[in-house]
């Protein structure tokens, strides 16, 4: 902002560089991009959570065996929270202005967001791959 | 640019003018599905985390899992879950109601009201018939 000129820069001129500066449109597309795939994935979670219910241990973990079901579940845990990231950070950056706590926030999105799909993924690979009781 | 503070020289800045802000609107229906959408979508975040705590229950073994499930079926357990089946068919409806905007229809003032109604129904009656299921197979 310093230099001779600040005065007679136009309010655009100042406001380009910061704020989503060239990437707003990749997550639009990619917010509904993961929303249209999100779709199938939870209609097929909530069947899916109707099934596993009466299950058990035993049962459930027969069950994550089969790719047809490891797949969608881990599909619908990293796309998930692809989706939700994107989301809250839309949400701190309408509500939380102030420069720390918004940046502090987005980058604590960012982590939960990111380790629970890893922790989440993670889990279901494990049981995936599991010996049959050994799990 | 007439005032001028006297110690600084810094101009007086009026405060900028504001839209109009939630206390002076009337309330009508799509406002409600546009706040709802953000609401049902923070309470799918949470969701998300009780789904990756099942999945870390189970790879932790069957006594974990017991604990796990059987908080989940707890009557506040339960609770949770129907709010989260809720915000599931909500937000999935509003969702494709926002796709479809995107896509440049529905903006008439009658037919985002009637899709707002649409999306509210929708949602309530698929809960209750997911439920009405898991009551009638003995999954809840």
């Amino acid at each position: 902002m310093a230099g001779p000129q600040q005065g007679y820069r136009t309010p655009l001129s100042r406001a380009r560089g910061l704020g989503a500066s060239h990437h707003g449109v990749g997550h639009f597309i990619g917010q509904r991009a993961s929303a249209v795939a999100l779709l199938f994935l939870l209609l097929w979670g909530v069947w899916s959570a109707l099934k596993l219910a009466p299950l058990g241990y035993e049962g459930a973990v027969a069950w994550l065996h089969a790719p047809l079901h490891m797949a969608p579940l881990a599909l619908l845990i990293a796309v998930g929270f692809y989706h939700a990231r994107l989301g809250v950070q839309v949400v701190i950056e309408d509500y939380v202005h102030q420069p720390l706590l918004k940046t502090g926030g987005l980058l604590l999105n960012t982590f939960v967001c990111y380790g629970a799909a890893a922790l989440g993924v993670l889990s279901v690979l494990k049981v995936a791959f599991s010996v049959t009781g050994v799990a | 640019m007439a005032e001028v503070k006297a110690e600084t020289g810094a101009p007086v800045l009026r405060p900028r003018p504001l839209s109009p802000h939630l206390q002076v609107w009337r309330w009508h229906i799509t406002m409600a599905t546009s706040i709802l959408h953000r609401v049902t979508g923070c309470g799918l975040y949470v969701g998300g985390l009780i789904l990756v705590g099942w999945a870390v229950a189970l790879a932790s073994g069957p006594d974990a899992y017991a604990t796990y499930v059987g908080l989940l079926g707890s009557l506040l357990g339960k609770l949770v879950l129907f709010g989260l089946t809720l915000c599931v068919f909500y937000h999935m409806a509003n969702g494709v109601r926002h796709l479809v905007w995107d896509m440049g229809k529905g903006f008439l003032p009658k037919t985002a009201d009637f899709s707002a109604v649409v999306v509210m129904a929708f949602a309530v009656v698929a809960t209750i018939v997911v439920w009405a299921i898991a009551l009638l197979t003995g999954s809840a």
